[in-house]
């Protein structure tokens, strides 16, 4: 409407502008979200982007000085497919999501529900519960390995009291992924019951009392009530903890670099020893695109659930 | 006064922030290195030792005229500084690095040939000079090495009734045996699923004759089956596969194993603690023939390519210092290791009788990447895993050496 109004004396400077001011008119929604476009593409998209091309690129050390890096097709990513270890890896990616993910959940939720109730010590208790959470990861898998060591740990000395047999906890094979997953869930509870409690709060108080009028009291409060409410929170929480563990690698390195013979490798570590420890980072790449691909999977799951889901 | 108080009251408070954030500066290879203008007599030195070593620093800058600018860097934060120093052209005059390491920033190129400052290393043991160079041209030399041994508790080898230190495996395997008791483990070595743990296989692989380009060979194969039976005699511990070197030297400390595979950088610790009388022997091999074959360990010094030509030959120069066999026999005393000239070693040897088995066993010491180049890691972590596989149990050792061989 203002262009209208100034284009009456049209002189060719005059049109300009206006060509100008209508451009930066029409320009304004982008400008706003350049920011955010510049700050994706910069830390999101070129770094994946460069993950890709690493992928199907020779990258050594000797890339770093020399700055070449030959193309080597799909070559990278048919060395790992085709590695015993994919396989291995795989599977305990999936036994280590899905263990720590079910046991996260449900000993979270199990003491959310819990600290509802009015109790002394209630609030103490609580921010008592965040504790693993405020250690540092290199600090508490020291702990963790420590604890769990089979001839002077103190869970052993512990179960020794009754007598029990000194548990290979981080040398036998099966049970280091056990002991890995454990102390992950101990990692992941904090984060579960936090937002899970915070859930649990937004539930309107009313429905309690009118379903109890209607008898439904416990379980059945819990099953009609409390878990139609919180449903959209756990999804957030249950997608969210597959793409977090799916990435751990700190508290595995800690704990037993992915050994006993590789019995705790998954794709995130197995992708920190190529590219940190063995310097190939072309494989390397491969394998946390692999592990990108997976996560995306779970993250589509969440878009189309939270799409389907009823809004609130 | 009362800045004084409170800077005391403060105090604490930086060491916490210090320690929260020195994970951060090991993984986040910071680049401090690279400073404003350099004077063109300064030249930079780095290195992941520690201030012990500085004398033997300002001793070659005075001698060869130069001031040095010296930058420790923890261990495993040296080859991603490395690294980024190399795609970033500001890599340092003189580089120290870990003698696997020097053939694979050799082959990226970063390196400069020592034979234009006139090293050729004449004298150095030929393990020095093979570590050092990369497809037949010498990039790094070592003022002094290391190399594996045996510890032994001599009081326990005397209330076991054992006279001489074993020479064969049959021989160490009875020994291992017969130190063995309720809470002792008669042996300890580190099969840790890292580069230590094939370091710490090498001496048997290597002493019967194993190579690594196919470690499916019945030479390797025996000297895992030796590891299997020691383990299924109850002589080593299970935990053996998740120990550290320094994790099976408190195991020795804390008189929980009676003989321990280590390497004479151990040697303070040990003298510091006087409760434990102990000896050492070399690794013995499957037959009394065989020759103990032990890995070579220990820093090389390089001169990067930095792209001055006066500063790299003056680095040259330093670097000529540094391995000259004063400084061998200064270097091997402060990091307790062996002086890379056999000569300079036996004297050495003579001076210090706790080192003499290494200075024997570094004669037949043998290079790791002497015969892969810069592809040794690759076969270093099949090694581990095989290893790793077997003691698991979960694959007899032809086996798992076959399946880690094809990884």
């Amino acid at each position: 409407m203002t262009s209208a109004d100034l284009s009456l004396p049209a002189t060719a400077g005059d049109q300009r502008a206006t060509a100008l001011r209508q451009l930066l008119r029409r320009a304004t929604p982008w400008l706003f979200s350049l920011p955010a476009v510049v700050f994706v593409a910069m830390f999101f998209g070129y770094p994946i982007v460069q993950n890709v091309v690493m992928s199907f690129q020779e990258y050594t050390t000797s890339t770093f000085y020399s700055g070449q890096a030959p193309w080597v097709g799909p070559a990278n990513y048919v060395t790992i497919l085709s590695s015993y270890l994919f396989t291995t890896t795989m599977v305990n990616t999936a036994l280590f999501t899905i263990g720590s993910i079910t046991f996260q959940f449900v000993i979270g939720l199990a003491l959310a529900l819990f600290f509802r109730r009015n109790f002394p010590l209630n609030g103490f208790l609580r921010s008592m519960l965040l504790l693993p959470w405020l250690i540092p990861l290199i600090a508490s898998s020291a702990v963790w390995k420590w604890l769990l060591d089979q001839e002077s740990g103190a869970l052993n000395q512990f179960l020794g009291l009754f007598g029990g047999p000194a548990v290979p906890w981080l040398v036998d094979p099966t049970l280091a992924l056990i002991g890995v997953i454990g102390v992950n869930i101990w990692l992941g509870i904090p984060f579960n019951v936090a937002i899970l409690y915070s859930g649990l709060q937004a539930v309107p108080k009313e429905l309690y009392e009118a379903g109890s009028l209607d008898g439904a009291v416990g379980w059945r409060a819990f099953r009609h009530i409390t878990w139609p409410n919180l449903r959209s929170v756990v999804t957030v929480v249950l997608v969210l903890g597959v793409v977090y563990t799916l990435k751990v690698v700190d508290i595995i390195l800690g704990l037993t670099g992915g050994g006993p013979a590789n019995s705790t490798q998954t794709l995130a570590t197995n992708a920190y020893n190529k590219s940190f420890v063995e310097f190939n980072f072309g494989e390397g790449a491969a394998i946390s695109n692999i592990l990108i691909v997976v996560s995306l999977v779970f993250a589509l799951v969440y878009l189309f659930i939270s799409r389907r889901e009823p809004t609130a | 006064m009362e800045t004084a108080q409170k800077r005391r009251r403060k105090a604490p408070k930086v060491a916490v922030a210090a320690v929260a954030l020195f994970p951060l500066s090991l993984t986040a290879c910071g680049g401090t290195a690279a400073s404003g203008p350099k004077s063109p007599n300064t030249l930079t030195i780095q290195d992941y030792y520690d201030d012990a070593f500085d004398p033997i620093y300002d001793a070659c800058a005075k001698s060869t005229g130069v001031r040095v600018e010296i930058n420790h860097v923890p261990g495993p934060g040296l080859i991603p500084k490395v690294l980024q120093q190399s795609s970033s052209r500001t890599l340092p005059d003189v580089l120290m690095l870990d003698n696997p390491d020097v053939q694979q920033i050799a082959e990226s190129g970063a390196l400069s040939p020592l034979g234009d400052y006139g090293l050729h290393g004449e004298g150095m043991g030929p393990a020095v000079v093979k570590a050092g160079t990369y497809d037949g041209t010498l990039y790094g030399l070592a003022p002094a090495v290391n190399t594996l041994s045996i510890f032994y508790n001599k009081e326990l080898f005397r209330a076991a009734g054992i006279t001489a230190p074993p020479r064969t495996w049959d021989e160490l395997r009875a020994a291992a045996k017969r130190l063995t008791t309720g809470d002792r483990y008669g042996f300890a070595m580190s099969n840790i699923n890292t580069y230590e743990g094939s370091w710490q296989f090498l001496p048997f692989m290597w002493g019967n004759g194993g190579t690594e380009q196919d470690i499916t060979t019945p030479e390797t194969v025996q000297a895992l089956q030796f590891l299997v039976d020691l383990q299924a005699d109850g002589s080593i511990s299970r935990s053996s596969i998740i120990w550290s070197q320094d994790d099976v030297i408190d195991q020795f400390l804390a008189g929980k194993a009676a003989m321990v595979v280590n390497g004479p950088w151990q040697i303070p610790t040990l003298q510091e603690d006087k409760s434990i009388d102990w000896g050492t022997f070399a690794i013995p091999t499957r037959l009394a023939t065989q020759p103990t074959v032990a890995p070579l360990g220990g820093e090389l010094f390089t001169v990067p390519r930095t792209g001055d030509r006066a500063r790299m030959s003056r680095a040259g120069q330093y670097v000529k210092c540094l391995v000259s066999p004063e400084r061998q026999l200064q270097t091997a005393q402060v990091r307790q290791t062996v002086p890379a000239d056999p000569d300079v070693a036996e004297r050495a040897g003579r001076a210090n009788p706790a080192m003499a088995t290494f200075v024997t066993t570094m004669r037949t010491a043998r290079s790791r990447t002497a015969i892969l180049g810069p592809d040794w890691p690759k076969a270093a972590t099949k090694i581990y895993n095989a290893v790793q596989i077997a003691l698991t149990g979960k694959a007899a050792p032809a086996r798992a050496l076959r399946q880690a061989q094809g990884e």
